[in-house]
């Protein structure tokens, strides 16, 4: 056993933790405020490297393990909770390609994300169908030498930014998850509908809309793997980003925590600082029992992931533990603020409010525990 | 052109500095380490000036211990070339670590065509290497500078001075330039950077291979203790509108005879 990370691994941490401090924080509220999405952040964390942590060296990229790319979200993350969801959104939506598409297909879609800033969007829920993601009713029908896509998708991270999408269909929906396929959109094709930017709670500079394909034209070449062999892809996909996803909690959690600890140093009631009371001090101890733990399962789960052993159950159990984790150590960290925790004048507020949507969004908390449920009870 | 830049290794400015056992130095064993912040604007401009010069190499050199070397490894990880290290405790002093450095760079196969430093380190704020090292070198220095133009074998820096004014320098290479704040934007490192600056080459040497000896300290350490703790400040309270005049008479007399700030 060795719980030490490499030396480069360190150097990520703490470039990314740099830039998180200097770039991010210092505007996060205002783009929270404005709902403003963050392109120029963006920008800069591709250039850097911290974005599409998923693509091989082979066609251009990093060739980051995912124990890389947990400590690198981990590490932005703790800048802002929403600005990182839109940069992992690429990790969400490329990952199909990487672990179903072909050589040519890499090459074509991959490459250019290596080459300049682009942003992509992973179609899977619809607006009747989330946690059911099996049930989904977008269609793709044979056009002869094209495929024909038809149907609504909804809580589509960067839609409004993105250059491709990769798109969840079915060929027929009586099949369920057997029926489904997962074909990649190119921004501009004609047929494609954008909503509005959604007004959300939290993680509000992150764009987020509902989308529709009217007739979309998908050439032959860009369904990723055969007919059939979208449910597969995706579940690999959520392996890959679950862990992803949770470092994003715990980047959070850590903000909040420390926040919460130089407040309570600083902040004097009956004469002493907080800090000295045992009731502030267990929250915060509870808060680093979450931390610690948290991150375990999260690089447990990497480390079976870049193993190539199953890690259905770890990530899921990585995903919820992380997200429920930060929601009630951010709640906490207001609670420890008392009234200023509660004004948009302190940063708590804000990570508590980002911190609800790991919740939902990926598999909500209780979608997790299904998944934990048949992985140790089995599915008879 | 050989570009040679010399950066320290200095406490994170978040570091809780503690003197060491004998009051030498200070306690290192825990610290965090970061390169020198008027380093990076010395590591940037050397970057940037390679990339106006094809060809070109920088060669990055500290004088320092050897257990952390985040220093070297950020300007590797930023774009330098190669590094030098030359072992030593981390209390040198000025002279000794001019003289060492100049060692350091004399054993590189590059000659220096250019040499640039940060013009004062934040942790003892001594501002005397980079001239030192000009003087040992025989070459000509222009320090605090926040302009660099560079045109042949002859570059052109500014310098401010008092009243936001400029001085104009005009140094032919070889020289030894060292940098202030504004000079330019120091990069980030690059994830891929950090990745390829592990097989950079690293040339280490000892304080012994460089030609330095105990001899060679000008200044020796002693006596490192924490500032005493500031006295409470005194509080006077004037919202009473009776009792106001009098109080801003006993601030004043305060401020006269015992502060003597007025």
């Amino acid at each position: 056993m060795n719980f030490d990370l490499s030396q480069e691994q360190k150097e990520m941490r703490e470039l990314a933790l740099k830039f998180a401090k200097n770039e991010m924080i210092p505007i996060a509220r205002e783009l929270d405020e404005k709902e403003e999405f963050p392109a120029e952040i963006i920008k800069k964390a591709w250039e850097i490297g911290f974005v599409n942590t998923c693509i091989p060296t082979e066609y251009g990229g990093n060739g980051f393990t995912l124990l890389d790319a947990v400590t690198i979200a981990e590490s932005v993350s703790y800048g802002c909770m929403g600005m990182f969801t839109s940069i992992m959104c690429n990790d969400l939506a490329l990952t199909p390609i990487v672990v179903g598409g072909s050589h040519e297909q890499k090459e074509k879609f991959l490459r250019p994300f290596t080459e300049s800033p682009k942003l992509a969007s992973f179609c899977l829920t619809e607006p009747g169908h989330g946690s059911d993601a099996a049930g989904i009713q977008t269609t793709i029908k044979d056009g002869g030498d094209h495929w024909i896509l038809n149907g609504e998708k909804m809580w589509i991270t960067n839609a409004g930014y993105a250059d491709l999408f990769t798109v969840y269909c079915t060929t027929d929906p009586t099949l369920k998850h057997k029926g489904i396929s997962c074909v990649i959109v190119e921004a501009g094709t004609e047929g494609i509908i954008l909503g509005k930017k959604e007004e959300k709670m939290g993680q509000r500079c992150s764009d987020t809309r509902g989308i529709r394909f009217e007739n979309v034209k998908v050439p032959k070449e860009n369904m990723l793997g055969n007919p059939g062999d979208g449910w597969k892809i995706a579940m690999a996909t959520l392996n890959h980003s679950r862990p992803l996803v949770a470092s994003i909690s715990l980047g959070g959690a850590q903000r909040a925590m420390e926040l919460s600890i130089s407040y309570a140093k600083e902040r004097k009631q009956f004469g002493v600082p907080i800090a000295k009371h045992q009731a502030i001090q267990f929250m915060i101890a509870e808060m680093a029992i979450k931390i610690e733990a948290t991150r375990l399962l999260i690089q447990k789960a990497a480390w079976l992931t870049d193993n190539n052993l199953p890690s259905a159950k770890e990530a899921s159990a990585a995903k919820a533990f992380a997200a429920d984790s930060c929601m009630q150590i951010t709640t906490d960290a207001v609670q420890i603020y008392g009234g200023y925790g509660y004004s948009r004048e302190y940063p708590v507020e804000k990570i508590m409010r980002d911190a609800k949507l790991i919740q939902i969004y990926e598999g909500t908390s209780q979608i997790q525990r299904l998944v934990i449920a048949r992985e140790v009870i089995g599915r008879d | 052109m050989n570009i040679f830049v010399c950066v320290k290794q200095v406490p994170d400015t978040e570091t809780k500095i503690q003197p060491n056992g004998d009051g030498t130095f200070i306690e290192t064993s825990s610290i965090k380490w970061i390169m020198n912040p008027y380093d990076e604007f010395a590591v940037e401009q050397a970057l940037l000036t390679k990339a106006a010069n094809a060809g070109s190499t920088v060669t990055v050199v500290r004088v320092g211990g050897v257990k952390d070397t985040e220093a070297l490894r950020t300007a590797l990880a930023m774009g330098a070339d190669d590094a030098i290290l030359v072992e030593a405790e981390d209390n040198l002093d000025s002279y000794s670590i001019a003289k060492a450095l100049k060692g350091g760079i004399e054993k590189s196969a590059n000659r220096p065509d250019l040499i640039l430093c940060g013009k004062q380190a934040i942790d003892d704020d001594c501002l005397q290497v980079p001239q030192i090292l000009a003087e040992m070198m025989d070459l000509p220095s222009v320090a605090v500078i926040v302009g660099f133009e560079q045109n042949g074998d002859i570059v052109t820096v500014k310098r401010e001075v008092e009243g936001g004014a400029l001085e104009v320098y005009e140094v032919k290479t070889p020289c030894v330039l060292a940098t202030n704040k504004g000079i330019n934007t120091p990069r980030y490192a690059s994830l891929p950077g950090i990745m390829k600056a592990k097989r950079k080459p690293l040339q280490q040497l000892t304080l012994a291979d460089v030609g330095v000896s105990a001899d060679d300290r000008r200044v020796k350490y002693s006596n490192f203790a924490l500032p005493p703790e500031k006295p409470a400040g005194k509080k006077f309270d004037a919202m009473d509108e009776a009792a106001a005049a009098g109080i801003v008479a006993e601030v004043v007399g305060l401020l006269r005879n015992e502060a003597k700030v007025i």
